[in-house]
């Protein structure tokens, strides 16, 4: 059962990102992407991890893809104001992406199945207060420079969106 | 008194555009008023009424739909003198006269006599101009105590005589109250 | 076993559905009832007794109507766009606890769809969602007003799902828990996180408004400017879905209301009415309660769109950030504060 739903969810992940590459509609491929995105989320809650389930279909499809959304549509892209890029900067992002596969293969490729090394710890990892716990003490530090980061991140949108006021004066 | 603080009706209101407080600005206040004036129109009792059963008191000088009067032995007043067309406002009324024929004194009083007589009642206001034009008291608005009804074809509402002319029983019915 | 849970769900979910297509449809005929009430007038009252098939009549004539779809490209995503809106907003109520149980049988039946860790998140993903329908319905009408309605309904909702986060957050540090079930557990007698939380339920009432594109945030469909909104094109039962999917999520957010901060189905003298009458008709009370609230939460709605008029577009952006979102941070802020001095001095 949950093998055939793997499958059903791997071949839509792939089919969609496949898809959002391949559509010319821009708003087309967007919303394969957010079907991609749905589908991963899938992926999460088969792994029994539905927080990060949850969180991923808010963030990314409920709050990434919409403002992608918002953007693609106010840009009003049509066929005719198609960019058509250089040959050989096509022939260098082919092999761009080869070389990145190759890498990501190999290492995949390197790794130990870890399902031996699993051990009982008792505790369920999925339930959100575990995970809290885990978040704020053993991994306080990535967990509160994330957060700076995108603290950080925010400052400076408001502060490019801001007009400038001298110059309007 | 300077001329913009007189207020003859007493409900002049300045309008300001003082920059509102936080407070203010987060409308709760205000909200919470217009959501009790709200709440008390749910009490208060409805003006609608329930029209084709329920029928709002015509005033005395209402105007509803014409009526062509006959006299009292029967017969039609309207001579098709062309007054009311003349007078008509909307240019409802359109009318073809006719010569009265020896052994029809018994219908029409005057020897001459409206063959056809319509009024467009889409086109009609109700403005009571013919009545008033009318030398032979013939065309009334408020004698027939009906409003005009509703159709769904544009030339159900060219009324011909047949609709309009006063019914004979109630010509007679009207004489014998007179007598009485 | 196993059998006998899948059978009772599936029942129940059924009986939800159903109830939640009734609720929708009848909300259309309050909302005409409350709108004539407001006004002094009488409403709906030719179909049935005092208009109670008037909502059957409206789905005829919405079914009977002629069904157009506009020239566009996107045929699809035209028809798309209506699904998703109605699926989105009956979504939602899988994990809303109905009442605490019911025991039929000798077995307890839980009366709710689903008991999820993470109910409350569940609840913000579909919500997110919901944004979809109406963006990719009024882009795919292939009209500029309908674009523009959707754009106004997009960003609106964006902007205010994070201020009912947070609001929600504060909520959460209380209650400890994001599920559902617990949360409308903890409430029992008159023990209602309204009283604890009034801020957090303020923000989340306006932000509940905003996410319904309820008056006074429905921008979305400004007939002044936007002609119908984004279901300017639609027309048929395409239409219907958009306007029962709204009517749907209210109720839905009535319930998600009721149950966050009313005390869900908890009544004062629940534990009392348990000793002496029985579990079953105690929470069959609590049952009959919660949709007490429900329907107070959706008359609330009627009553606040017949008193304050539309906002302006910048108006609710100022809003939604510059004071709904702060209030929120705040009362997390004063939240955490006074857990902590609890904590240490209780």
């Amino acid at each position: 059962m949950g093998e055939i739903l793997f499958y059903i969810l791997a071949s839509i992940t792939l089919g969609t990102a496949l898809l959002t590459i391949l559509t010319r509609n821009p708003i087309h491929s967007a919303i394969y992407l957010v079907i991609c995105f749905f589908s991963i989320a899938g992926h999460y809650l088969l792994l029994n991890a539905q927080f990060l389930a949850l969180v991923h279909v808010i963030v990314y499809s409920g709050a990434i893809m919409i403002l992608m959304l918002f953007t693609i549509m106010l840009m009003n892209l049509n066929k005719e104001d198609e960019t058509h890029k250089s040959i050989a900067s096509k022939i260098a992002a082919t092999i761009a992406f080869c070389l990145v596969g190759i890498v990501l293969l190999a290492g995949l490729l390197r790794t130990k199945p870890v399902v031996e090394s699993y051990f009982q710890s008792g505790e369920d990892f999925q339930s959100i207060k575990v995970l809290g716990k885990v978040l704020l003490n053993e991994y306080m530090v990535p967990f509160e420079f994330a957060s700076v980061l995108l603290l950080v991140a925010m400052i400076g949108a408001v502060l490019i969106s801001k007009k400038d006021k001298q110059k309007e004066a | 008194m300077s001329l913009d603080t007189i207020s003859l009706s007493g409900k002049k209101m300045e309008v300001s555009n003082k920059k509102m407080s936080f407070w203010e600005s987060l409308y709760l206040v205000a909200i919470v008023k217009g959501l009790f004036i709200t709440i008390r129109h749910l009490f208060t009792r409805k003006v609608t009424i329930k029209y084709p059963e329920q029928k709002r008191p015509l005033s005395p000088v209402y105007r509803g739909q014409h009526m062509l009067k006959r006299d009292d032995q029967g017969r039609e007043n309207c001579t098709a003198c062309g007054l009311c067309a003349v007078a008509c406002p909307a240019e409802a009324i359109t009318m073809k006269a006719a010569e009265r024929k020896p052994g029809e004194e018994k219908l029409y009083r005057e020897e001459k006599y409206a063959e056809i007589y319509e009024i467009n009642m889409l086109r009609c206001i109700f403005c009571g101009l013919c009545e008033e034009a009318c030398p032979k008291d013939a065309i009334y608005l408020t004698e027939s105590k009906v409003m005009v009804a509703s159709a769904s074809k544009r030339e159900d509402f060219i009324y011909g005589k047949d609709k309009l002319v006063m019914p004979l029983e109630m010509a007679l019915r009207n004489s014998k109250n007179k007598v009485s | 076993m196993e059998s006998t849970i899948i059978i009772e769900k599936g029942i129940f979910i059924v009986i939800i559905f159903a109830l939640t297509m009734v609720m929708a449809m009848y909300s259309t005929w309050a909302e005409r009832k409350v709108a004539a009430w407001l006004q002094d007038r009488i409403g709906p009252n030719r179909a049935g007794p005092l208009g109670l098939l008037q909502p059957l009549a409206d789905g005829l004539k919405l079914f009977s109507k002629e069904e157009f779809i506009p020239d566009t490209k996107n045929k699809f995503l035209f028809l798309a766009g209506p699904a998703i809106s109605m699926s989105v907003a009956l979504m939602t109520s899988a994990v809303i606890p109905w009442g605490d149980k019911l025991q039929i049988g000798g077995r307890d039946v839980i009366l709710q769809a689903t008991d999820i860790d993470v109910a409350l998140l569940y609840i913000f993903g579909v919500l997110s969602i919901g944004v979809y329908g109406i963006m990719i319905g009024g882009w795919a009408s292939n009209n500029k007003f309908s674009l523009m309605s959707a754009m106004r309904a997009g960003s609106q909702m964006i902007s205010y799902e994070v201020a009912m986060g947070l609001a929600v957050i504060a909520l959460v540090m209380m209650s400890g828990t994001l599920s559902l079930r617990e949360i409308a557990a903890q409430q029992s007698g008159m023990n209602w996180n309204v009283f604890y939380q009034p801020v957090g339920f303020i923000i989340f009432l306006v932000c509940s408004f905003a996410e319904t594109n309820r008056t006074p945030f429905d921008l979305a469909e400004c007939e002044a400017e936007l002609i119908g909104g984004y279901h300017t094109e639609y027309s048929s039962m395409k239409m219907g879905f958009y306007l029962f999917a709204e009517y749907a999520s209210m109720f839905i957010s009535s319930t998600i209301l009721a149950v966050l901060y009313f005390g869900a189905y908890n009544y004062p003298g629940i534990e009392w009415a348990v000793e002496n009458w029985g579990v079953n008709i105690a929470n069959s009370i609590g049952i009959a309660v919660l949709f007490v609230k429900i329907c107070f939460f959706i008359f609330f709605y009627m009553w606040v769109r017949w008193t304050i008029p539309r906002f302006r577009y910048d108006q609710l952006m100022n809003l939604g950030w510059k004071m709904l979102i702060p209030i929120a941070i705040a009362n997390i802020v004063i939240t955490g504060i006074v857990i902590l001095l609890a904590d240490k001095f209780l």
